[in-house]
């Protein structure tokens, strides 16, 4: 093990390390920190100026409840879901498919099809904006939920078949092959033999799509407007328009909207990093 | 007989190509997502980039009279300039999370929800995470002059400054960037060989030539993959700046994405030739690394 593990050092070392770590911890999350405490205090602590000391009251539940009550956030919060759990779900299932026939066939055009995938994935999704958008207004699906997700889908199925392929090569081939001599037919072979062993990888990839989906900024101003489609990154920039200058209001719907991603990370840890890594650190 | 003999005739032949015929049927519907909504427009971006059109009326060609206007305007210039120290500190990154992970890689009671703790910042959105440092550098209240007070600093307003703007939206990214080459190395310190080690102890080495010739060599799929993630976020970067600056202060936090969604979608103007001229450009630059990344994974497959 590297570096070499603190129980072998002097109980002084060991000390200091324990005391350093929280120390370490509180400096990285100052910026967090302080957007935490900025949310549960009254609104009288910013025009006196109390910006860091200790909050004059407690108002936790008087600006959390302003955000839920008295703005547009719940709406953006149902948005986002609505185009989250599509979007995953979509990814899940072309990603199965596609990862299967990459990681289990054997033909000539195999690697550069995945390499397509692969590639597609790694532009700045940038570019893609004036024709996508031209493409979705098109379609009449502009400023439409379904608009984004199907953009979404079609876009992260790139990363998602890099995954999926990666993980479905590093399966006992030799199951496949088994289940061929017994004359079970291919698709049977995936639904039956394949599929119930991806299941760790599924969840994997879609604790990540969901983050970063959920995530998503450029996107969601691209390809939708107003409060009926936009989801919460989009709308927390009408909502601190609508509470400008009121840092705990800010503070707090940015908190809120943050929320998701993080619980879905702290239920999710293990499969969450084994996402990250694509696989392919072993 | 004679009725059931077509079907059985067409079994037989799906029978017959199975092995050869399901790849593709797996295949299809994917491909064809993949290609309408990825692959097709970056090449119709290069269409794009040689029209005259605002979006609503008649496109007019006009050749490569954006990239004319490109070659003469600043704001290109200072965009890509931008793009290419974004490139350079975001690798910054790299080593950072490669130190944090070596700090953590303890067995103490807790350490898990430290490392929890530490991979925080990647989890939130860019956007939240613009918010809390557009108000950590505050010039009345941000946490960065209070400290800088204290060392009897002159308070700086950093995203208003366009000597430090850039500088100040990158250390923002660097932020969920280095967390996330940490959990790649932790990830990989595990997989670290103990032999190894052990015998580089034997021989002596220890510290900065251990982590060098021991530790590094065998982190190279976790440096490869944070290199690859690092490289995309740094082109990638827009939702920092749209909004801590929205590209200012006059217009010198710009990078190309930003730029070009600036020009084709913005109340700047809906230039769709023009945005698409700079996402020209923008792809470029990527092709490189895309090219760069695929030869090492095919390098990597032909091994196998």
């Amino acid at each position: 093990m590297f570096p070499t593990p603190i129980e072998k050092s002097s109980a002084a070392v060991q000390t200091g390390y324990k005391i350093m770590l929280p120390v370490a911890l509180i400096l990285w999350l100052l910026p967090l920190i302080s957007i935490m405490i900025f949310s549960v205090k009254p609104d009288a602590d910013f025009t006196t100026g109390n910006y860091w000391g200790l909050p004059s009251s407690f108002e936790f539940f008087t600006n959390y409840g302003r955000v839920f009550f008295d703005s547009d956030m719940p709406r953006y919060m149902l948005n986002s879901i609505l185009i989250t759990v599509p979007t995953v779900i979509g990814c899940v299932i072309l990603s199965s498919m596609t990862g299967f026939a990459l990681g289990v066939y054997k033909f000539r055009s195999n690697l550069w099809i995945f390499f397509m995938f692969i590639a597609g994935n790694f532009v700045p999704f940038q570019i893609l904006m004036v024709p996508v958008r031209d493409l979705t207004l098109d379609m009449g699906l502009y400023n439409t939920i379904a608009g984004l997700v199907l953009f979404h889908i079609a876009f992260q199925t790139g990363f998602c078949t890099l995954f999926m392929r990666n993980f479905i090569r590093a399966l006992p081939f030799e199951l496949i092959e088994a289940a061929r001599v017994e004359g079970i037919s291919e698709w049977r072979i995936f639904w039956y033999v394949v599929l119930p062993l991806m299941k760790p990888a599924l969840a994997a990839m879609a604790v990540l799509i969901f983050t970063f989906i959920w995530n998503d900024f450029f996107w969601a101003i691209v390809l939708t407007q107003g409060v009926e489609t936009q989801p919460v990154t989009a709308g927390i920039t009408s909502f601190n328009a609508q509470f400008r200058a009121a840092y705990h209001l800010m503070s707090a719907g940015a908190i809120v909207a943050a929320l998701p991603p993080v619980a879905m990370f702290f239920l999710m840890q293990k499969h969450f990093i084994a996402g990250l890594t694509l696989g392919a650190v072993k | 007989m004679s009725v059931q003999a077509p079907g059985a005739e067409q079994r037989s032949w799906y029978k017959r190509n199975e092995i050869a015929v399901t790849p593709w049927l797996f295949l299809i519907p994917g491909v064809i997502f993949f290609m309408v909504y990825v692959i097709i427009p970056i090449f119709q971006s290069f269409y794009y980039s040689t029209l005259d059109w605002d979006g609503l009326g008649e496109p007019v060609q006009i050749g490569l009279q954006n990239y004319a206007e490109l070659f003469d305007d600043d704001a290109f210039y200072v965009s890509l300039r931008n793009n290419v120290i974004w490139l350079f500190l975001y690798l910054l990154a790299i080593p950072a999370g490669l130190g944090i992970a070596l700090l953590l890689n303890q067995t103490i009671f807790g350490i898990r929800l430290y490392k929890s703790l530490f991979f925080f910042p990647f989890v939130i959105s860019q956007v939240v995470v613009g918010l809390v440092f557009t108000w950590f550098y505050d010039p009345t209240f941000g946490i960065f002059n209070v400290v800088l007070g204290w060392v009897g600093l002159g308070p700086i307003n950093v995203l208003g400054d366009e000597r430090f703007v850039t500088y100040g939206i990158i250390a923002a990214g660097l932020w969920p960037q280095t967390a996330y080459c940490m959990i790649l190395y932790l990830t990989g310190l595990n997989a670290v060989d103990p032999e190894q080690i052990e015998a580089g102890r034997l021989d002596g080495a220890k510290g900065w030539r251990m982590l060098w010739h021991v530790v590094v060599p065998q982190l190279k799929p976790a440096t490869f993959i944070a290199f690859v993630v690092t490289i995309i976020g740094a082109l990638r970067s827009f939702d920092l700046i749209s909004i801590m600056t929205n590209g200012g202060p006059f217009g010198e936090s710009r990078v190309l994405s930003f730029y070009m969604f600036e020009v084709a979608l913005s109340e700047y103007g809906f230039r769709m030739g023009y945005g698409a001229a700079v996402a020209v450009v923008l792809f470029i630059i990527m092709l490189f690394f895309i090219t760069y990344f695929l030869w090492s994974m095919y390098q990597d497959e032909k091994g196998r």
